[in-house]
């Protein structure tokens, strides 16, 4: 509502003389200042409303100051450095950083396939009847909650991957660096492998609405071409919600870098950098989880604190990234808050 | 027909079957687990799961009520902070979110919305446990709370905007002042989208364990207290999985079989409830 | 034009600009609607007939940027003096939409009822009287008397817009305004409504936007034609049907635009 020249609200509450006994119908002429409701209401509702501003200001603010500390003391090397000695006072984070970066990659790579096939599959390929089912299953994979997945990595797949997979690989490709190593089940193959299992239901989403956000008349041009089905697909439809199916992976990719309870139960949570993955490592969620509350010293804590505002950081960037591209694509629509 | 067009139909009825194979795939993961959770977790439903306390490590019997307890009333709590909140941060964002400020905080929200939940832990930790010196149940829902306030607040504001702009504005000639056309026709008529966003918030957090770990703690003890650390069920589970016991093991399984069902029957009927009312509305 | 000289003015406009931000969407527009009558507003698409109706009953404020100079007078006081509650203006005034919007989560009972109980009238006897006069002048009473309190949604598209103009007239407002009203509406609604607009004008003043040039001469007793904000000319219906007096109002008349 604008400033009208005439507009009630912006005059003072001055009252002329009133008409003479105004009849019930003629209220309106001489009532005035019943804004008190409006007023209440939204003065209480944009209380309200500031409360998340409010906590995200005092949120950034606690991890700066708790950080301070290490901020000072190791300046810019702490996320390059890889010594972490908690008795010594030395802490490096390069070792969390790798491994966050690392599973979520390695997550990554499983799960595009994975995710991108189910969208396309959905909305291109199959049966009507089939639609329904098959995208409240793979929702399902979103609500099932993280100590879950890690409860089945711990006693499902690190024991199969220790039977089944780790022991083929190891003959085929153990010369390599990526498959070096003894394997004690915990490592950074489990802890990507969960990864990808939980967000290929995010990725799966919002790449679906994406698709369907692609006009149909893209597809018809194309088979109207004389293109195969697949063809219509992957060179019509896919390359027009580019943007946005680059920004659902990249979303994907922002929640795999938060997650904390199932991988810190199948990764091995040891400070260490290797490119095999079928060693143990650490992500920064993972470490926060494990060492924040039992911290050795105030330099210690320091140092989680640093890790969380670094985690912070990261995920706040790469999810703007994600909205950004997808909400090229989708105009503005709802797209994406399916994926909370 | 010529070669390279056989080929290329080929080809697409190969990656036909192929996305077909992966959507599978993922069906087949979450089959698995789910299969799993049962196998494994069933056969402890017993009474005694359900109603006993945890024992002394290394026996054998008791259970999880102090962790099943525990969990209704940190989410139950978290809830009652976190529902009137949100709620009313979408009816701002839907009313009057046009301007600076709504730009804002929808903003905010969204970032919120993608900082992970261990982070949101540490600021429960800095402003409630550390102050009183202690692990406490009331630090776990206000961490709780945190995380669902900003996802309430985007679904609400979503159903909201869905009621056609003409109801709002027959009310309005119809002499309602604006508060009144906001809750009572408005927010009313999406009254059932907003209940169900709410259901889906709750059923996150009832599954969350990150933000409990250094607020609400866990208890081998049952108790009510909620100044004091108190167990729940997902960080029951987190314990336990990791435990040398086998008991431990079983209980854990046990423990995310009821945990999965709590979750499972809250969200995703609610989420598909949305679904069909968007559909209808369509 | 010269108001027939017995009756009560009831709603006039003095110089009516109407205004979004900076642009102008209706200009100086000065027009008398005569008490008990019907006047038909006609033009073609985008000359502000519906921001012209909507100035009457102060919604085109609620508008972004929307604002007014000029004056509306109900019977003779100025609606938009700065003493004036446009919410208790609006009870006053009533107004039909051109796609029937009953509230969905309210039974056909409480739809009508709703004008009473924000005017914090509560009393079930009296409530009920004013819903059923409501009803009957609406021409609904007959159909849903024994299901009133069955969901508003459960009416035909036709019978949901008589229930709009009822849940309008509760109230008893000095002046209704419709706009476009049997646009949604199939032909049998539509009459049913048109013959609704002859038996209520017995009580109230009604102003009419439509599209449809047909359903004006039926309608009312005056009709005005705007054209891109402005008012070109208004008069009594058969008047302006059969021998306007402006080139731009015989031309849309005829059919050569609109």
């Amino acid at each position: 509502m604008t400033t009208l020249p005439v507009d009630p609200a912006t005059t003072p509450d001055a009252v002329s003389a009133p008409a003479p006994t105004p009849t019930p119908q003629a209220e309106w002429r001489t009532l005035r200042g019943r804004n008190v409701g409006d007023r209440l209401y939204r003065v209480t509702l944009t209380a309200l409303a500031l409360v998340l501003p409010l906590l995200l200001v005092t949120l950034l603010a606690e991890l700066v100051i708790g950080a301070w500390p290490a901020i000072q003391r190791f300046g810019l090397p702490f996320v390059w450095t890889s010594v972490w000695d908690p008795v010594a006072g030395v802490f490096g984070a390069a070792p969390m950083i790798f491994g966050t970066l690392a599973s979520s990659l390695l997550a990554l790579l499983i799960a595009v396939p994975l995710a991108l096939g189910v969208a396309i599959y959905l909305t291109e390929f199959s049966p009507k009847w089939l639609r329904q089912p098959i995208a409240f299953l793979v929702e399902l994979l979103a609500a099932i909650p993280s100590v879950v997945y890690g409860l089945w990595g711990i006693f499902v797949l690190i024991p199969f991957l220790r039977s089944y997979v780790v022991p083929p690989l190891r003959a085929a490709l153990g010369w390599t660096p990526f498959f070096s190593g003894v394997f004690y089940g915990n490592s950074l193959l489990a802890g990507g492998i969960i990864l990808a299992i939980m967000i290929v239901p995010y990725i799966a989403a919002v790449s679906r609405e994406v698709l369907l956000a692609v006009p149909a008349n893209q597809r018809e041009a194309a088979i109207g071409m004389g293109a195969t089905r697949w063809e219509a697909v992957w060179t019509a439809v896919v390359p027009y919600g580019r943007a946005g199916l680059i920004g659902a992976i990249i979303l994907g990719l922002g929640r795999a870098l938060g997650e904390t309870m199932a991988v810190t139960m199948v990764i091995g949570n040891r400070h260490d950098i290797s490119l095999s993955v079928l060693q143990p490592a650490y992500t920064m969620a993972a470490a926060i989880a494990n060492e924040f509350s039992e911290a050795v010293g105030d330099l210690h804590l320091a140092a989680m604190f640093e890790v969380g505002l670094v985690l912070f950081v990261i995920t706040v960037i790469v999810n703007a990234f994600a909205r950004l591209l997808i909400w090229r694509v989708a105009r503005g629509t709802a797209v994406g808050s399916r994926a909370l | 027909m010529s070669g390279r067009s056989v080929r290329r139909h080929v080809t697409s009825g190969l990656m036909t079957s192929l996305v077909a194979v992966l959507s599978f795939t993922a069906v087949f993961a979450l089959v698995l687990i789910l299969a799993d959770l049962i196998a494994k977790g069933a056969s402890s439903l017993d009474w005694d799961f359900f109603t006993k306390n945890p024992v002394p490590a290394g026996q054998s019997g008791g259970g999880v009520a102090n962790a099943i307890v525990g969990t209704g009333i940190i989410v139950g709590l978290a809830a009652l902070i976190g529902l009137p909140v949100g709620v009313g941060t979408g009816l701002y964002l839907a009313e009057y979110g046009s301007g600076r400020l709504g730009w804002t905080v929808r903003f905010v929200a969204d970032v919120l919305n993608g900082t992970p939940s261990i982070v949101i832990g540490i600021f429960a930790w800095t402003w409630l446990v550390r102050p009183m010196h202690g692990y406490s149940a009331l630090a776990g829902s206000v961490a709780l709370a945190a995380l669902m306030i900003p996802m309430i607040a985007r679904t609400t504001e979503e159903m909201v905007r869905l009621v056609p702009h003409s109801l709002r504005e027959a009310a309005l000639a119809l002499g309602y002042p604006r508060w009144r056309t906001s809750l009572r026709v408005v927010a009313r008529t999406a009254l059932a989208g907003i209940v169900t966003g709410c259901l889906v918030g709750i059923a996150r957090i009832a599954g969350e364990t990150a933000p409990l770990i250094f607020t609400a703690l866990g208890n081998l003890n049952f108790t009510t207290n909620i100044t004091q650390p108190m167990q729940t069920l997902p960080h029951e589970i987190y314990e336990y999985a990791q435990g040398p016991f086998e008991e431990w093991h079983r209980l854990a399984w046990a423990s995310a079989l009821v945990l999965m069902s709590l979750v499972l029957l809250l969200g995703v009927t609610a989420r598909w409830a949305i679904r069909q009312r968007h559909g209808a509305a369509r | 034009m010269a108001p027939p000289a017995d009756a009560r003015l009831r709603l006039e406009t003095v110089r009516l600009t109407a205004l979004f931000g900076r642009r102008a969407v209706l200009k100086d527009v000065t027009i008398i609607f005569p008490a008990h009558t019907v006047t038909a507003v006609i033009g073609p698409s985008g000359c502000g007939k519906s921001t012209f109706l909507r100035c009457l009953n102060r919604m085109h404020e609620l508008s972004e940027g929307g604002w007014v100079t000029g004056r509306v007078l109900l019977d003779g006081a100025d609606i938009y003096d700065s003493h004036v509650d446009p919410v208790q203006l609006r009870r006053r005034i009533g107004m039909v939409f051109q796609r029937p919007t009953p509230f969905p989560t309210m039974s056909i009972y409480d739809n009508v009822a709703a004008g009473l109980r924000v005017n914090g009238h509560r009393g079930r006897r009296e409530l009920d009287e004013v819903v059923e006069r409501a009803l009957r002048q609406a021409a609904l009473w007959d159909e849903v008397k024994d299901r009133l309190r069955a969901s508003a949604l459960a009416l035909s598209g036709g019978q949901q817009q008589r229930l709009c103009i009822a849940r309008a007239l509760a109230p008893q407002p000095e002046v209704l305004l419709l706009d476009e009203p049997t646009a949604s509406l199939d032909p049998a609604g539509t009459q049913r409504i048109e013959e609704l607009c002859h038996e209520l004008k017995r009580l109230y003043t009604i102003v009419i936007v439509t599209h449809n040039m047909q359903q004006a001469a039926r309608v009312s007793d005056y009709t005005a034609f705007f054209y891109l904000g402005d008012l070109i000319e208004v008069g009594r219906t058969e008047e302006l049907f059969t021998r306007p007096t402006k080139e731009q109002t015989e031309a849309y008349i005829t059919g050569r635009f609109g």
